[in-house]
C-alpha cells in the first residue's frame, strides 16, 4: 500500500519544514555522533542509577546490623538485667550450636518474658512499616498511614467488640481474625470515600480519616460502656498499645496474618511504582489497577490487623519509616516495601525498648511514645505538603 | 522472586505500512448523561500521523480515551489491531499502544529517568541493554536527557509533558495516542514533538494526536479529523480538509486559509483585521 508515501506528499506540502535536512526527521538512527551522545548518556543515567541503589543496599545492610545488635540488647536490658553475652550464649545452646543454658530464673525471663515480645514487636513494626509504605503507594499519597485514616481504629473496633462481647469462636485467632473484618471492612470504606477522579486529595483523605476515627471512637465507646469492668480495663490497657502482655501464643495469633501480608507485599513492588503516574497511565502500562488496588486494601487489612489485635494502636511507625527511607533511597518501592518492613521493626523494636526501660521501673505505654515522637514529624509533613502544593487547594 | 504467569504477552509483529492499527467504527460514547460522541468513524494507519482537531467540548479526548480503551462504547465498536478493545487484556494492551494523557502527574518524587523508564514495564522479557537503550533514545529524542537525575516534581510544566512524552516513546507500542503533546511547550518543542511523531510514523506506527494548532495540524498530519459536537466533520489530508469555510463553521470564529507567501504551505489563522486596525488608529 502507498497510503504513507501519498499522505507524506500532502502533509510535508511545507517546503519550510521539508528543507530540513534528512537526518532531522529521524535522528536517533541515523546519526552516528547523536548515536555517540546517546550511548555516553546511558552509561552516565546507570551510574546515577546505581548510585541510588547503593544507598539502598547500604540502607538493608545498616538495618539489618541495627536488628541484630539490637535483638540481643533488647534480650538482655530490662528490671531482670541479663548480661548480652548471656544471652547470645542461651540462644546458641538452644539452636544447638554449643553455649550453655542460664539459672532457672534468667532463662524463663529470656524465653518466657523477653523473647515473645521483641518477636511481637518485630511482627507488629515489620506490618506497621509494610502497611505503611503499601498503602501511600495505593492512595498516591505520602500522608496515607493506617492509624492516620482511620484503619488501625476501624481494626480496634473489631478487636474491642471481640474482647468486650467475649467473643471466642476461633480461639486465640477470634480477636486477630474480627480485627481483619473490621479493618478491611473500613479500608475499603477510606478508600472509596476519599477518592474522585483517580486520585486523593489530601484534604479529602484527612478529613475521612477524621470522620472515621470520630464513628469508630464512638463504637469503641459504646462497647467500653456495655462491658464489664475486667473486660473495660483489658480494653484501656490494650488502646494505650502496649506490648507488656506478650506471650508465645500471642506471637501465634497474630503470625498468620502478618506473615500473609509481608510476604505478599513485595510482589506488588513494580506495579505501585507504575501507580506512581496515576490509575489510566498505570493501567496504559498494563497494570490491572482494579484487581491491584483490591489485593493490596486486603493486604493492607491483614497487616493493621495483626499488628492492632494484640497491641492497640501503635501510630506514625507507618508514616514516619517509609517517609525516612523514601527521603534517602528515592521512591521506588521495590526498595522500600522490604525496607519498610526491616525498618518498622528496627524503630518498633527500639520504641518498646525505650517504652519499658526509660521510666524504670514503671513502663510506658509504646503507643503513647510513638505518638509523642511520631506526631511532630506528621506536623512537618503536613507543612512540606502543604508548602510544595500551594495551598491545600 | 518471581511465580512463573500463564502465559507472558506477546509483542504484535510489525504491521504493513497502511495497516489498520486502531480504528473506532459508528463510536457512540456517553459520559453520566451526556452523549460526548455521537457516531464516529475514525482509523489510524500504520505509517500515518493523523490529527483530531477541533473545538472545546467537541470530543477529542473523549475519542482518544476511546480508542486506548479507557472509555467503553455505548454503541459501535473500537477496534485495535483488529480485535475489539474489550478482548485485549491489559498486558496485552500495553505491547500495542502507547497513552499520552493530557497533563502529567507523579504522586511521589521520582527521577525523570526513573519515570521514563516505567515506560518499559511491559517489556517484561526484555533484556536490561535493549531497556537502557530505548529509554536513552526516548530521552534523546525529547530532549529530556539533560535533567535525567532531577526529581520529575521539580521541572517545569513544558519539561514534565516532554518527560512523559519520552516514557510514551520508551513504550514502544505501535499506536500512539497524544492528547495535546504540545499544549505546555514552547516554540521549538511544539516543533520537535511533531517531528518525533513523523518519524515515528516514518519507522511505521500509527499516530493519532489532539492538536489546537491548526497550522502544526497542517504542517505535520497525513490527514486530519476535524471533530465538532461529537461527530466527525471531515476527515482527509489537511490540504483537502482546511478551508476558511469549514474551519469558521466549526469554530464559530471566522477562519483564513491561505498559503504561505513563500512555500505556499498551509496556513490557518483567525480572522483578527478589525482588531489590528483598531490597535494601530
Amino acid at each position: 500500500m502507498t497510503v504513507a508515501k501519498d499522505a507524506d506528499a500532502v502533509a510535508v506540502g511545507t517546503p519550510a519544514r521539508r528543507a530540513q535536512p534528512p537526518e532531522r526527521e529521524n535522528p536517533e538512527r541515523e546519526n552516528p555522533v547523536h548515536e555517540k551522545a546517546v550511548h555516553e548518556k546511558a552509561v552516565r543515567e546507570k551510574a546515577v542509577r546505581e548510585k541510588t541503589r547503593g544507598s539502598a543496599w547500604l540502607l538493608t545492610v545498616g538495618l539489618v546490623v541495627a536488628l541484630l545488635v539490637l535483638v540481643p540488647v533488647a534480650a538482655g536490658l530490662g528490671a531482670y538485667p541479663i548480661p548480652t553475652g548471656d544471652v547470645l550464649s542461651s540462644v546458641t545452646h538452644r539452636v544447638g550450636l554449643g553455649g550453655s543454658a542460664l539459672g532457672r530464673v534468667p532463662e524463663s525471663v529470656l524465653w518466657n518474658v523477653r523473647f515473645p515480645r521483641i518477636v511481637l514487636a518485630l511482627l507488629i513494626g515489620a506490618s506497621l512499616g509494610c502497611a505503611g509504605a503499601l498503602m501511600q503507594g495505593v492512595f498516591g499519597n505520602p500522608l496515607a498511614e493506617p492509624g492516620v485514616i482511620g484503619v488501625s481504629s476501624g481494626a480496634a473496633v473489631g478487636a474491642v467488640a471481640s474482647l468486650a462481647l467475649g467473643l471466642n469462636f476461633l480461639g486465640t485467632w477470634t480477636v486477630p481474625a474480627v480485627a481483619f473484618v473490621t479493618g478491611l471492612a473500613t479500608a475499603l470504606l477510606v478508600y472509596a470515600m476519599s477518592r474522585s477522579g483517580g486520585r486523593t486529595e489530601v484534604v479529602t483523605l484527612i478529613l475521612t480519616g477524621i470522620a472515621v476515627n470520630a464513628f469508630t471512637g464512638a463504637l469503641i465507646g459504646l462497647f467500653l460502656f456495655f462491658a464489664d469492668t475486667a473486660a473495660v480495663s483489658q480494653i484501656t490497657f490494650w488502646q494505650l498499645g502496649s506490648l507488656a502482655q506478650a506471650t508465645w501464643p500471642k506471637v501465634l495469633a497474630v503470625l498468620p496474618c502478618a506473615a500473609v501480608g509481608l510476604a505478599l507485599a513485595p510482589l506488588y513492588a513494580r506495579r505501585l511504582d507504575l501507580l506512581a503516574l496515576g490509575e489510566r497511565p498505570a493501567r496504559h502500562l498494563g497494570v490491572d489497577v482494579e484487581r491491584l488496588r483490591i489485593v493490596l486494601v486486603l493486604v493492607i487489612a491483614l497487616l493493621t490487623a495483626a499488628a492492632v489485635s494484640v497491641s492497640g494502636i501503635i501510630a506514625f511507625v507507618g508514616l514516619v519509616v517509609p517517609h525516612l527511607l523514601r527521603m534517602v533511597a528515592g521512591p521506588g518501592h521495590r526498595f522500600l516495601i522490604p525496607g519498610s518492613t526491616l525498618g518498622g521493626a528496627v524503630v518498633l523494636l527500639a520504641a518498646d525498648l525505650a517504652a519499658r526501660t526509660v521510666a524504670q521501673p514503671a513502663e510506658l505505654p509504646l503507643g503513647v511514645l510513638t505518638a509523642l515522637l511520631g506526631s511532630p514529624f506528621f506536623f512537618w509533613l503536613l507543612r512540606r505538603t502543604r508548602r510544595r502544593q500551594g495551598g491545600w487547594a | 522472586m518471581r511465580f512463573p504467569r500463564a502465559a507472558r504477552p506477546v509483542p504484535p509483529p510489525p504491521a504493513a505500512p497502511g495497516a489498520v492499527l486502531a480504528e473506532a467504527e459508528g463510536l457512540r460514547v456517553r459520559l453520566g448523561a451526556d452523549e460526548v460522541l455521537r457516531g464516529v468513524d475514525v482509523t489510524a494507519r500504520a505509517g500515518e500521523v493523523l490529527a483530531l482537531v477541533g473545538p472545546n467540548g467537541a470530543g477529542k479526548s473523549t475519542l482518544l480515551g476511546a480508542l486506548a480503551a479507557d472509555l467503553r462504547a455505548a454503541e459501535g465498536v473500537v477496534r485495535i489491531h483488529g480485535r475489539p478493545a474489550p478482548q485485549w487484556s491489559a498486558p496485552e494492551l500495553a505491547l500495542r499502544r502507547a497513552v499520552l494523557p493530557q497533563s502529567a502527574t507523579l504522586s511521589f518524587p521520582f527521577t525523570v529517568e526513573e519515570v521514563v523508564r516505567m515506560g518499559r514495564a511491559p517489556w517484561a522479557g526484555a533484556s536490561r541493554e535493549d531497556d537502557d537503550v530505548a529509554v536513552a533514545e526516548a530521552m534523546a529524542a525529547t530532549e529530556v536527557t539533560g535533567f535525567a537525575s532531577r526529581p520529575f516534581s521539580a521541572l517545569s510544566g513544558g519539561e514534565r509533558a516532554r518527560v512523559a512524552f519520552a516514557r510514551v516513546l520508551a513504550q514502544r507500542a505501535p499506536v500512539l495516542l497524544l492528547d495535546e503533546p504540545t499544549a505546555a511547550l514552547d516554540l521549538r518543542h511544539q516543533e520537535l514533538v511533531l517531528r518525533v511523531c513523523r518519524a515515528r510514523a516514518h519507522a511505521g506506527d500509527a499516530v493519532v494526536v489532539v492538536l489546537h494548532d491548526l497550522g502544526l495540524a497542517a504542517a505535520y498530519a497525513h490527514r486530519v479529523a476535524i471533530l465538532c459536537a461529537g461527530r466527525v466533520a471531515a476527515e482527509g489530508p489537511p490540504a483537502e480538509v482546511f478551508t476558511g469555510e469549514l474551519l469558521s463553521e466549526v469554530y464559530r470564529q471566522s477562519v483564513e486559509v491561505f498559503p504561505h507567501p513563500r512555500t505556499g504551505a498551509v496556513l490557518v489563522s483567525p480572522e483578527r483585521g478589525a482588531v489590528t486596525a483598531e490597535r494601530d488608529a
